[in-house]
């Protein structure tokens, strides 16, 4: 599965502070979409505005619309719980549970709201998501084993495998490499590029280099001053936004000539 | 460093700050290693003095002839101490079933459900039950929590008596092992919650965000990444709630009418007494082998307390690998 992702005037607001302002754009069904941008422009909290975890932070709210296939994710009636569920998420620094074994980690959101599922299933499950992870046959002997004995990008990987083990329709990637070595970096971003055969696929990266590797569509973010709240200043074909951006700001950002 | 020492230091070129060689003793990092080991051993003197003294005196008891015996005369020492220790850990153990829940479940209100103002204001009334004297605790238990038990023991009774634990006869002035009990439990209650509180406020972000972001509800994701997280935390929690438990004596002691009998039965006049409790209570008119015989209940209650300790860190080790350490 995987689901068009429209956002229509969107502002985010962390209680009195104004984050970012009036955001518009579609990130495409089976495609790689990046945010780009310096530190503080808001992008990973338009990210994170993407499935609710934003809210964590208490006095967030959003004004404007997202739209996941057309239904609003802010609509009153909606519940974030069940739009994480839809909207899965990898962090910066992986965060598989220590007290949990591979296994576990992988079945921890199968697990979640009462679900029962039956061995043979989960074997199953279990198999699939590392697979789908690349990390099945670095594992496969010691499922049993603590996640956090993996090396960091194993462990990023099986943080990835056990978002796309509750099949969401969308994956949210925040800096997923940041903390890793390069070949580590190297096998997420291999990951990322299959991912987005069967999922939309959000990453915000701080490695221009990275964005241009994996993404089709770039998004550029900025402040226009300190204090300000962040916008969108463009966003395209990948190819275009690094060769031939419309927008100074984006040009500069793109060559290094930035702040 | 003496005063003498820094002209002839500043003469020598090669002691300035380039020098590479070993500079004459730091007296701060040898003062302080010193005193920090020094307070190491001292701790590790007094557990072996208290050990030494308890065997010491209890040997005598160990050794005689129970016909000579000052409390239970003719029986053998661990007949003597058997229903105490029975009584100890039985009260120590309803206790904690009171306690646990209710000081996690505090815990957990505080660091994940509170608003940030009630939760500081009420850590701090937290924190001052635990320190109130335990003489204080006594007295209320005889003079408001005993009398107020009574309709729950009457009702328990006339309900519940198919079950063991609530047959029998109940007290007419509700001084049984059930409230001492409840004393305890609430005795208990602050230094379990504040541990508790400390180890889930040190969950990571991380994992709890992870939990949310797999579509979590709130209560799920303290299921999944705060109460594992903290459960080596939590256990050490309760270890120092049973030992303050297990030691009580002066509550105890103004509350429980108890003797030296086994039973099970929380609500009749028919109450077996804890150790400490026994030794307070008996001391006054022990004398001879009588007070070998106290110090020996003293002994076992020394080494249960240890035992249940050592349980403990057996639990917390075993999950070593999963407990988030690494």
């Amino acid at each position: 599965m995987s689901k068009r992702i429209e956002i229509k005037d969107l502002d985010i607001y962390y209680g009195k502070f104004h984050a970012v302002k009036s955001v518009n754009m579609t990130i495409e069904p089976r495609a790689v979409t990046a945010f780009i941008g310096s530190s503080g422009c808001g992008k990973s909290t338009v990210l994170r505005s993407l499935n609710r975890m934003h809210e964590v932070i208490p006095g967030a709210y959003v004004d404007g619309q997202v739209l996941l296939d057309g239904v609003d994710l802010y609509a009153p009636n909606v519940d974030p719980v069940r739009v994480r569920r839809q909207v899965g998420m990898v962090f910066q620094r992986p965060n598989p549970f220590p007290t949990m074994s591979i296994k576990e980690n992988i079945l921890a959101g199968v697990r979640l709201n009462n679900a029962r599922i039956s061995k043979s299933a989960a074997d199953e499950l279990v198999e699939k998501s590392l697979k789908g992870a690349n990390l099945w046959n670095e594992v496969k002997d010691r499922l049993d084993r603590p996640g956090s004995g993996l090396s960091g990008g194993q462990q990023q990987r099986l943080c990835i495998a056990r978002a796309i083990a509750v099949e969401p329709d969308v994956i949210l990637m925040d800096e997923p490499c940041s903390a890793l070595d390069p070949i580590s970096t190297l096998a997420i971003e291999d990951l990322i590029k299959d991912l987005k055969e069967e999922y939309t696929v959000v990453i915000v990266t701080h490695n221009m280099q990275q964005a241009a590797r994996v993404s089709d569509q770039t998004a550029f973010f900025n402040l226009k001053a300190h204090g300000q709240p962040g916008e969108l200043i463009e966003m395209g074909p990948t190819e275009k936004i690094f060769h031939n951006p419309d927008q100074k700001a984006t040009e500069d950002y793109i060559t290094g000539r930035f702040g | 460093m003496s005063a003498t020492d820094i002209p002839e230091a500043s003469t020598d070129p090669r002691s300035d700050s380039h020098s590479l060689e070993r500079s004459a003793k730091r007296f701060g990092d040898t003062f302080f290693r010193g005193l920090s080991t020094g307070s190491g051993v001292l701790i590790l003197l007094i557990l072996a003095a208290v050990a030494a003294f308890l065997v010491g005196l209890a040997i005598p008891a160990l050794l005689a002839d129970p016909e000579t015996f000052q409390f239970s005369r003719g029986q053998s020492f661990w007949k003597y101490v058997a229903p105490y220790a029975f009584g100890t850990m039985w009260s120590a153990i309803l206790a904690m079933i009171m306690a646990v829940p209710v000081a996690v479940g505090i815990a957990l209100y505080l660091t994940h459900y509170a608003p940030k103002r009630i939760s500081s204001t009420f850590g701090y009334i937290i924190d001052l039950l635990a320190a109130v004297p335990s003489v204080v605790f006594g007295l209320w238990g005889i003079a408001v929590l005993a009398p107020a038990m009574r309709p729950l023991f009457l009702w328990l009774n006339e309900h519940f008596s198919w079950i063991p634990l609530f047959a029998g006869q109940v007290s007419g002035t509700g001084r049984t092992i059930f409230t001492a009990s409840v004393v305890l439990a609430v005795m208990i209650l602050p230094i379990i919650t504040a541990i508790s509180r400390e180890v889930f406020l040190q969950t990571p972000k991380l994992h709890e965000e992870a939990s949310l972001a797999l579509g979590a509800t709130r209560w799920e994701m303290i299921r999944q990444a705060v109460i594992p997280f903290g459960m080596p935390g939590i256990i050490s929690a309760c270890m120092l709630g049973l030992g303050r438990a297990l030691g009580e004596t002066m509550a105890v002691a103004m509350v429980l009418s108890g003797s030296g009998i086994i039973s099970f039965k929380l609500l009749t006049s028919q109450n077996p007494n804890t150790i400490a409790a026994n030794i307070a209570q008996s001391f006054p008119e022990a004398h001879d082998i009588g007070r070998n015989q106290l110090i020996a209940t003293g002994l076992v209650l020394f080494i249960i307390t240890l035992a249940v300790n050592m349980t403990a860190r057996w639990i917390i080790n075993r999950r070593k690998e999963f407990s988030g350490a690494n």
